[in-house]
């Protein structure tokens, strides 16, 4: 580990009399996924540079209920929901941050009905602050002048309309930002959204990973960025099925202002 | 005088038995449960001026945008004629407008000669769309009988009613133009109004004229009637019919859900469950509340259209199945048997079923069927990836998403159905606090990982 990211709890800080300014919701593949896991870091380090006071749940963080509820299950949703109002609750919580469309949309909308209100930022959301706010910088990294392509997460993009802050971003590391054909409030689903991430797809003619996979290779782009990671793992999926690993890169938006950062 | 007695009868015939059918399309979607969509009134508003008024989703897609502006401005305005046609026939007058406008009305007939060539030109491009062109969306597996025939018999009503108005005009200006002693030795009198112009578009049509008055008469008699009887006739086809969206798009945009698009609903009755579950004071061996015993307990999601709420059933009967919906689902575009047009149609012809069950029957009568199974199959609502598209693209703002949430609801929760490997995410959620086989105890380890 080349530099040592500070994550501290809201336990920890709470026994220390201390209290975040924002609570950071590392979500289910944002802990356990090793590819998401990069990002939570990235995001981390980000988070670190700018000096930001937050915390995590650590093990006290479970499931926002949000596959179960778009499954169906809305017992078990609001089981989840009910035990994570609680902890947040409990540690007074009134600011979350998460690298996830759908915690995002769950907390942020779902969330205030049961109890808990907090105001919730996607993290491209709060990164962009920063950049506007000049607690962070950016001036180079290998991405650099490098096309890059971004993907709308639904539950960000069509479910919530946040649209510009993720491309202010991009934006910021003066980079060739070129729209897929399908983009913003016509953006395709990667496939993964209503907890398909979680089963095999229904009978078809073709994956929808692909499909959307193609959207990308249509732009030429050198990147392919997004803000999910269900996204990403669909994304890199679809360009191993088209061998083009070695063209085409998927990140997240966070991965590549850490990069860009040198972080 | 006859003639005003007939004309009162056909439109007050006509009016009655569309206001009847009407009234069992209101009574069909208050089958559905109680929502409340009488908040926020000035958005609501703003909502359906822009989007049913202003059309502003139709621009999606420029040319059936624009082609469908023609025909909705034209059928809007013109609707203007209808009324001094409404009001000749009632009182036996002719072009009564006339008398009231001066000058200005052979403006105003100019532009409804106008509009009604756009809606020519429009029905016409539209017909091309779907018969020579063939989009694929009008060719969807769902798109086929009375589905297919009903787009096609609309575009050719409105077609034939808009040439008859033009006909009737044509005829009628040759007659306005004759002199008023020949007129009046005819015993055509009514037609001298001193109104010796030419109208924009039906001068163009003179020439296919009789020149003989009484001839001119009686086309100008036929179309006119042919016009007011077509329209009462088309009224009484809409309930029956798609098109009844150019009535429902209104209110259906005005109770639209105004929340993001993928935020869902809480189910209330899943709450109070769940509270009691967290309350170490409850006691899950108490009698129930007084009165509750014989209570039938609420279904969890939805089985039948019953199930739905009447917002989701007034979705159904707006729907013009244009497929706009179904053209950007991924789980469409990529084979799956899940379209969301189908959605909406199932659940209105189901819902049309159960009323007319309730007609025949009476209201507790149970045909043994249901939306889910019967209609609409497991396999289309589990290829859903609640993206949104579908509730994005609709020109009319239907949430189809909520119906296959609704469903999904009912198949996991009353009937433990569904895909195994879902299940298993189940238990790792209860278990584990995660979809994976993780312990919660390792969800920091990333951390120095």
């Amino acid at each position: 580990m080349e530099n040592k990211i500070k994550v501290p709890t809201m336990a920890e800080m709470t026994a220390s009399g201390e209290t975040p300014d924002v609570l950071f919701w590392v979500g289910c593949a944002g802990s356990f996924d090793d590819r998401a896991k990069k990002i939570t870091k990235a995001f981390v380090k980000i988070l670190n540079k700018a000096d930001i006071k937050f915390a995590v749940l650590g093990t006290e963080e479970a499931c926002s209920g949000d596959p179960a509820k778009r499954a169906g299950n809305e017992f078990l949703f609001q089981m989840q929901a009910m035990m994570n109002i609680q902890v947040m609750n409990g540690y007074n919580v009134t600011r979350v941050v998460t690298t996830c469309p759908h915690c995002f949309n769950t907390l942020k909308n779902e969330y205030p009905k049961l109890g808990g209100k907090y105001e919730v930022l996607h993290h491209t959301e709060l990164i962009n602050n920063l950049l506007e706010a000049g607690k962070i910088t950016v001036e180079g990294g290998e991405f650099k002048g490098k096309k890059i392509t971004y993907h709308d997460p639904c539950y960000l993009g069509r479910g919530n309309d946040v649209y510009e802050a993720p491309r202010e971003v991009l934006g910021k590391i003066d980079t060739a930002l070129v729209e897929m054909a399908r983009s913003r409030r016509n953006s395709l689903c990667c496939g993964a959204g209503g907890a398909q991430m979680f089963k095999e797809a229904e009978k078809g003619d073709k994956e929808i990973f692909v499909e959307r996979t193609e959207d990308v290779l249509k732009t030429n782009a050198n990147v392919v960025a997004t803000g999910c990671a269900f996204c990403n793992t669909m994304l890199t999926d679809g360009v191993k099925r088209f061998n083009k690993e070695d063209e085409i890169e998927v990140l997240d938006v966070a991965e590549l202002i850490a990069n860009a950062a040198d972080l | 005088m006859i003639s005003s007695v007939i004309f009162i009868i056909i439109l007050a015939a006509g009016i009655y038995v569309f206001a009847k059918k009407v009234g069992v399309i209101r009574r069909n979607i208050l089958l559905g449960k109680d929502i409340d969509r009488s908040d926020r009134k000035d958005e609501r508003w703003k909502t359906m001026a822009r989007v049913a008024m202003g059309q502003s989703k139709m621009s999606a897609r420029p040319v059936a945008g624009l082609l469908h502006l023609f025909v909705y401005v034209g059928f809007i305005l013109i609707n203007i004629e209808v009324l001094e046609i409404i009001l000749d026939g009632i009182f036996g007058t002719h072009r009564l407008f006339h008398s009231v406008l001066g000058d200005f009305y052979f403006m105003i007939i100019n532009f409804f000669e106008v509009l009604a060539v756009l809606v020519i030109v429009g029905v016409t491009v539209f017909w091309i769309r779907r018969m020579v062109v063939k989009i694929p969306r009008f060719w969807s597996k769902e798109m086929k009988g009375w589905a297919k025939n009903d787009a096609l018999y609309i575009l050719y009503i409105e077609f034939v009613l808009m040439s008859a108005l033009l006909i009737m005009n044509a005829a009628d200006q040759v007659l306005m133009a004759t002199p008023v002693d020949q007129l009046e030795a005819a015993g055509l009198s009514k037609y001298a109004l001193g109104l010796d112009g030419k109208f924009a578009v039906s001068q163009f049509l003179t020439g296919l004229m009789p020149e003989n008055l009484d001839a001119l008469h009686y086309i100008e008699r036929g179309a006119w009637w042919f016009h007011i009887i077509g329209i009462m006739l088309f009224l009484n086809y809409l309930p029956y019919s798609k098109h009844f969206h150019i009535i429902l798009a209104f209110p259906n945009t005005f109770y639209a859900k105004l929340e993001p698009k993928t935020e869902l609903n809480n189910l209330e009755s899943v709450t109070k469950e769940v509270e009691m579950m967290f309350d170490p004071s409850a006691d899950p061996y108490a009698a129930p509340p007084a009165g509750a015993e014989d209570a039938v307990p609420e279904r969890f999601g939805a089985k039948d259209v019953q199930d739905l709420n009447w917002k989701q059933l007034m979705d159904s009967y707006t729907c013009t199945e244009c497929g706009r919906c179904t053209s950007v689902c991924p789980a469409n575009l990529t084979g799956k048997l899940l379209s969301p047009r189908k959605i909406m149609m199932d659940t209105r012809d189901r819902l049309e079923e159960v009323g007319q069950n309730i007609d025949k029957n009476g209201a507790d009568y149970d045909d043994g069927k249901s939306l889910l199974n019967d209609y609409i199959k497991p396999e289309e609502l589990w290829a859903c990836t609640t993206c949104n598209a579908c509730t994005e693209a609709c020109p009319v703002l239907i949430d189809p998403a909520s119906i296959i949430i609704d469903l999904r609801r009912y198949l996991v929760m009353e009937e433990s159905q569904g895909p195994s490997e879902l299940n298993a995410v189940y238990t790792n959620i209860e278990n584990n606090g995660a979809p994976w086989q993780f312990a919660q105890a390792d969800r920091l380890n990333w951390k120095d990982e």
